[in-house]
């Protein structure tokens, strides 16, 4: 048998042994995406409270995946909820259908719709993956299922 | 009867599964079915096995479990959107898949690149070369029970993904590269992620070598198992580090240089003697050369703008929206219709970690592709499996599957 060839192999095995760990014990430490990440959308808001969304439907237009419904009404002077003449009374994204390509954010003419880096997106019904207007609209807070111990920078610190 | 005629009056029947049930093995011979669903087949890869006591005798590849019809979802978006189709077709090599579109939409356009923009291209795409073949190493090695190196392999592989995941903002199927140019400029900051990677691989890949490359049990497994003649290789049209392997220097980078790849020195590598070991060998020394490309380009990056301005091609600078209503009315125009491409034929080709990629892209002058067949190396390299695995053992027929390399989303595409 050719016995030093062997040892060799199982130097670099030995080696990487005591390397530091690449891995990271999620859920309770977790690694923040870069700020680039295409994650979770938002809709958001004019710093007066009205809503950016104009209910144009280009991000519906501009979906590869046909997972953004939108459905526009009127404004009036009672019930004013953007500042143009109308905005979305129904906004839905179905992340069972959504590829992330952010197509969408690149279609908003009024940056209405964002991406954060929110990545966690599951659901234990395919009812509860279809986010409606509520859930995307800036004020409600992101749920997460677990609790952080540790947030990790984006990225790693293992080159050596 | 010929095996056709048998299956047609089987369907004809009634019979489900037809082609295995009417199959008659010759006398003596035992038929297996290998996969679709099994550990090394490299995903859903099914192949109709005829055995000899241990010896294959016949070996016949069945594709098709992952057809999702993607070539046809093209024509149902429009030429941007289209980038996010075809990404998805080989999942490996993301980026070449968009390149070589990409490159087909830009010669119909009759459009440029800017320097920059084809910079950015090949930087990516020889990290997505890197990337293709971390996983290949690691499934070789897996399949021939060295579980270290997939370990190992999907280490360095997170790293490339972490840098396209800060690029692109996605770790696969990135829809990066579109026709006219890449989606953004580098971020700030990529030259140290991209540093410290390239400084780290040359180290890790002679890890690799000290751990597979004379190490006797892989020797025995590889060297002189799945022969195929360099004649046999060019009859079935198969090309990349199988082609290499056997002596045939052709290389696309090279040979036909697109992109930046005129600007930059690089070696081809070759072996002679086509089984897996030199298949092996071709993968390894191609991941230094790529290495070296990378280099060369970050030193050679240009600057100026990453992706053609045309107006009528890509939608206004988001400063313009509020200001100009003509660069509204643009915006919408191009998000709800697409641009329009002349009518034409192209086909575009590149060289993939596989082999030659190309992509033969029709327009009827709409604002969709008319057709957009995509020549997958995966799909094309699949048929020298046979050649190969057909004489030897059927233990080293994983080893033969694991040195093809092939990518069953791009077979079925």
């Amino acid at each position: 048998m050719a016995l030093p060839e062997i040892l060799n192999g199982m130097k670099t095995v030995v080696k990487n042994v005591f390397k530091k760990k690449d891995t990271v014990s999620y859920p309770e430490v977790r690694r923040q995406p870069f700020p680039r990440y295409k994650g979770r959308h938002i809709l958001d808001r004019h710093p007066d409270g009205l809503e950016k969304c104009i209910g144009c439907e280009l991000c519906a237009g501009a979906c590869p995946a046909d997972a953004i419904q939108v459905v526009a009404a009127e404004n009036t002077p009672e019930a004013r909820f953007s500042p143009g003449e109308r905005y979305a009374q129904i906004y839905q994204i179905n992340y069972l259908r959504c590829i992330f390509c952010g197509l969408c954010v690149e279609a908003c003419p009024t940056e209405a719709l964002l991406m954060t880096t929110e990545y966690e997106l599951s659901g234990s019904s395919r009812e509860q993956l279809i986010y409606t207007k509520d859930q995307l609209i800036i004020d409600t807070p992101i749920v997460r299922h677990w609790t952080t111990k540790k947030e990790l920078p984006p990225e790693r610190q293992v080159f050596s | 009867m010929s095996r056709a005629q048998t299956v047609v009056e089987e369907i004809e029947a009634g019979g489900q599964g037809a082609y295995v049930e009417s199959y008659q093995p010759e006398e003596g011979r035992m038929t297996i079915n290998m996969g679709p669903v099994h550990p090394s087949t490299h995903g859903v890869l099914r192949l109709l096995l005829e055995l000899e006591g241990e010896t294959v005798a016949r070996c016949e590849p069945i594709i098709g479990y992952l057809h999702t019809g993607m070539e046809k979802e093209c024509e149902d978006q429009n030429w941007r959107q289209a980038v996010t189709i075809v990404t998805r077709m080989d999942y490996l090599a993301q980026m070449f898949n968009e390149q070589v579109y990409s490159m087909a939409v830009e010669t119909l356009l009759d459009i440029d690149v800017p320097p920059r923009g084809k910079y950015i291209r090949t930087l990516m795409v020889e990290m997505n070369r890197l990337n293709s073949h971390l996983v290949w190493f690691g499934t070789q090695g897996l399949d021939m029970g060295a579980m270290s190196a997939i370990f190992y392999g999907f280490r360095e592989r997170e790293l490339i993904l972490d840098f396209f995941e800060m690029v692109t903002g996605l770790r696969m199927n990135n829809g990066y590269l579109i026709p006219g140019g890449v989606w953004e400029d580098l971020p700030e900051g990529w030259e140290d992620v991209l540093g410290r990677i390239l400084d780290m691989l040359p180290g890790r890949l002679d890890e690799y070598e000290d751990l597979l490359s004379q190490n006797p049990v892989f020797l025995e497994r590889t060297l002189g198992v799945g022969v195929i003649s360099a004649d046999e290789i060019k009859q079935l049209g198969a090309t990349g580090p199988i082609a290499r392997a056997a002596g045939i220097d052709w290389d696309l980078r090279r040979d036909m240089p697109y992109e930046a790849y005129g600007d930059v020195t690089f070696d081809v590598p070759l072996e002679q003697a086509s089984d897996v070991y030199a298949r092996y060998k071709v993968r390894m020394a191609e991941m230094r050369e790529s290495v070296k490309i990378v280099r060369q380009l970050v030193d050679k990056m240009p600057d100026g703008d990453y992706k053609n301005m045309d107006p009528k091609l890509m939608p206004p600078p988001r400063a313009e929206l509020n200001r100009s209503m003509e660069a509204v009315i643009h915006h919408f125009k191009l998000v709800t219709q697409g641009y329009s491409v002349p009518a034409g034929e192209e086909y575009a080709a590149v060289e993939s970690p596989r082999g030659e990629l190309g992509c033969y892209v029709m327009s009827d002058g709409g604002t969709s592709p008319y057709r957009c067949h995509v020549r997958d190396p995966s799909f094309v390299n699949l048929q020298s499996l046979a050649p190969m695995a057909v004489g030897g053992m059927l233990a080293d027929l994983i080893a033969v599957i694991a040195s093809v390399d092939p990518i069953m989303g791009g077979v079925d595409r």
